[in-house]
């Protein structure tokens, strides 16, 4: 992202990348729909070494009382980093980036969610990042949909998230950590697969205007990819072994 | 910001019904931006400053620069950070307190179109390695609303670092010294010019107005840099776009970005 100079080879004469990776291959992905007892819809998630746990509650009575629409349900979601799960001790308040990224997996997921079915009521969805390792953001709405979907919540389409990015000049599948600090671009992507929609774009780092394109291509590759694991993941839980 | 306004429901539909002949409540085209007009060295405390209306929004930007402790594992580079308030002043619906999610989305976008585009040339403003760098303070505030803050900020901040001369410190005895007459211009690689469209049923309109704003499924804002590269980019809103929308605000935003980077050219040009 910043450019940093290190002496890690990001990708070598063969095309493999720094955690032996194809430019194409996302990390191991391991998805599990429900897990909690109390929530009333929860996932969790393994994607590569971020682990992350989804609970959902809800619909239920909105509280502060003002905050509820007539007219509609609303949304909440706090995205929120354990103080171990990164290198150096994460100070536990919400930091301005855990805002930010709450936000951004707010607004992902609401064209998803009927939320007009439910009005005056709110649907909490609690996410805990208890290891992080590049890419939490997609690996956390990527568990988010499929704890949403556990809770019986109506939904038009899941929402699946994968990054895309740009490393030793490459377009690049799902950028782990270091691929991240030390490569060019990284740009995660929020896909509803069904109804072809992009529901979470953000991107730092410089593209050309032909790598643009060929980067959201390959996200939305890797978001197709995800979206198969959230599907199997639901139909373990519910059909168990995989079998409709 | 702008989720609490509320907005006539009649206004809304005349302006997706305008939309539908191609037409915008305010008369713009649907890729023309509002007239943008910038005054820099507004504030002369400041090392570098712009007071930017686009429209009726208003942003008065000041750079302060400074010498500070590096980053820890950025003992080789300077220090940029940008900052975004909105204020009480700026809009009936604006309180005091501490930022919401709004506008702490705000500054942070506005920071990172700046910080990717690699604009400040960060390298050449170490005083000491490992000790003593040169801090890079953009602070925006809105002191007037009609939408797309995104954009106003990020112009008033560029306009401000563009006019900014910053003072020479050199170590002696272990602390940063101002040199005297040692001023110079930040060094600058690239004009990073932020566009922010709106969606509003399938149309994409370039730099919505505050009803626009208000009327908007979703929204986009992409930086691009002087090489027409794109650098930033953020989605935000309800709504969502489909791959060919994606693409095409990209095309849009280099091509309405370079009509802007000229004005912004002109700062750096009367500045010097």
């Amino acid at each position: 992202m910043g450019g940093r100079d290190t002496t890690l080879v990001l990708l070598d004469e063969n095309g493999i990348r720094c955690d032996g990776r194809k430019v194409d291959e996302p990390r191991r992905i391991m998805i599990k729909a429900g897990g909690l007892k109390n929530a009333d819809g929860s996932a969790y998630i393994e994607f590569g070494d971020n682990k992350i746990l989804v609970g959902v509650f809800g619909p239920r009575d909105v509280h502060p009382k003002h905050m509820s629409n007539t007219d509609t349900g609303i949304l909440r979601v706090r995205y929120h980093m354990e103080p171990f799960s990164v290198t150096e001790r994460k100070n536990p308040a919400p930091s301005r980036r855990e805002i930010e990224i709450s936000k951004v997996i707010k607004e992902a997921l609401e064209p998803a969610v009927m939320l007009d079915k439910f009005p005056r009521t709110a649907v909490d969805v609690f996410i805990e990042v208890l290891q992080a390792d590049g890419g939490t953001r997609c690996a956390a709405l990527s568990a988010a949909s499929v704890a949403l979907a556990d809770a019986g919540i109506p939904m038009r389409d899941m929402v699946a998230a994968c990054a895309a990015g740009k490393a030793a000049d490459t377009i690049i599948l799902d950028v782990n950590n270091e691929e991240d600090q030390a490569g060019q671009a990284d740009m995660p992507i929020g896909y509803m697969p069904s109804l072809e929609k992009i529901t979470l774009l953000q991107l730092d780092g410089v593209l050309t205007p032909a790598e643009y394109k060929k980067c959201v291509e390959t996200g939305i590759h890797g978001c197709k990819i995800v979206y198969e694991l959230q599907k199997k993941a639901l139909t373990e839980k519910y059909f168990g072994n995989g079998e409709k | 910001m702008t989720s609490t306004s509320v907005i006539d429901e009649l206004k809304k539909s005349q302006i997706l019904e305008l939309l539908e002949q191609g037409k915008r409540i305010d008369g713009r085209a649907l890729d023309e931006p509002r007239k943008l007009m910038i005054e820099i060295n507004a504030i002369p405390k400041a090392n570098g400053s712009a007071r930017v209306r686009l429209g009726d929004s208003e942003v008065v930007c000041g750079v302060k620069i400074q010498p500070d402790r590096p980053f820890p594992d950025m003992g080789d580079k300077g220090i940029f950070i940008c900052t975004a308030e909105l204020l009480p002043l700026s809009h009936p619906s604006v309180e005091t307190g501490p930022p919401g999610p709004d506008v702490i989305e705000l500054a942070r976008v506005v920071d990172r179109g700046i910080r990717e585009s690699h604009m400040i040339d960060l390298s050449q403003l170490v005083i000491a390695k490992n000790k003593s760098v040169v801090g890079v303070f953009a602070d925006n505030v809105v002191v007037d609303y009609d939408g797309n803050l995104f954009d106003a900020c990020a112009y008033a901040a560029t306009a401000a670092i563009l006019s900014s001369k910053t003072p020479k410190w050199e170590m002696k005895d272990d602390v940063p010294t101002l040199v005297e007459g040692g001023e110079s211009s930040v060094p600058v690689t690239t004009i990073p010019v932020s566009v922010t469209m709106g969606k509003i049923g399938n149309y994409i309109i370039v730099d919505p107005n505050g009803d626009e704003w208000d009327s908007m499924d979703a929204r986009i804002t992409i930086t691009t840099d002087s090489n027409g590269n794109i650098c930033a980019l953020q989605k935000g809103g309800t709504g969502g776009f489909t791959f060919d929308e994606v693409i095409k605000c990209g095309e849009i935003s280099v091509k309405v970005g370079s009509k802007i980077r000229e004005k912004l050219k002109q700062v750096k040009e009367g500045g010097q």
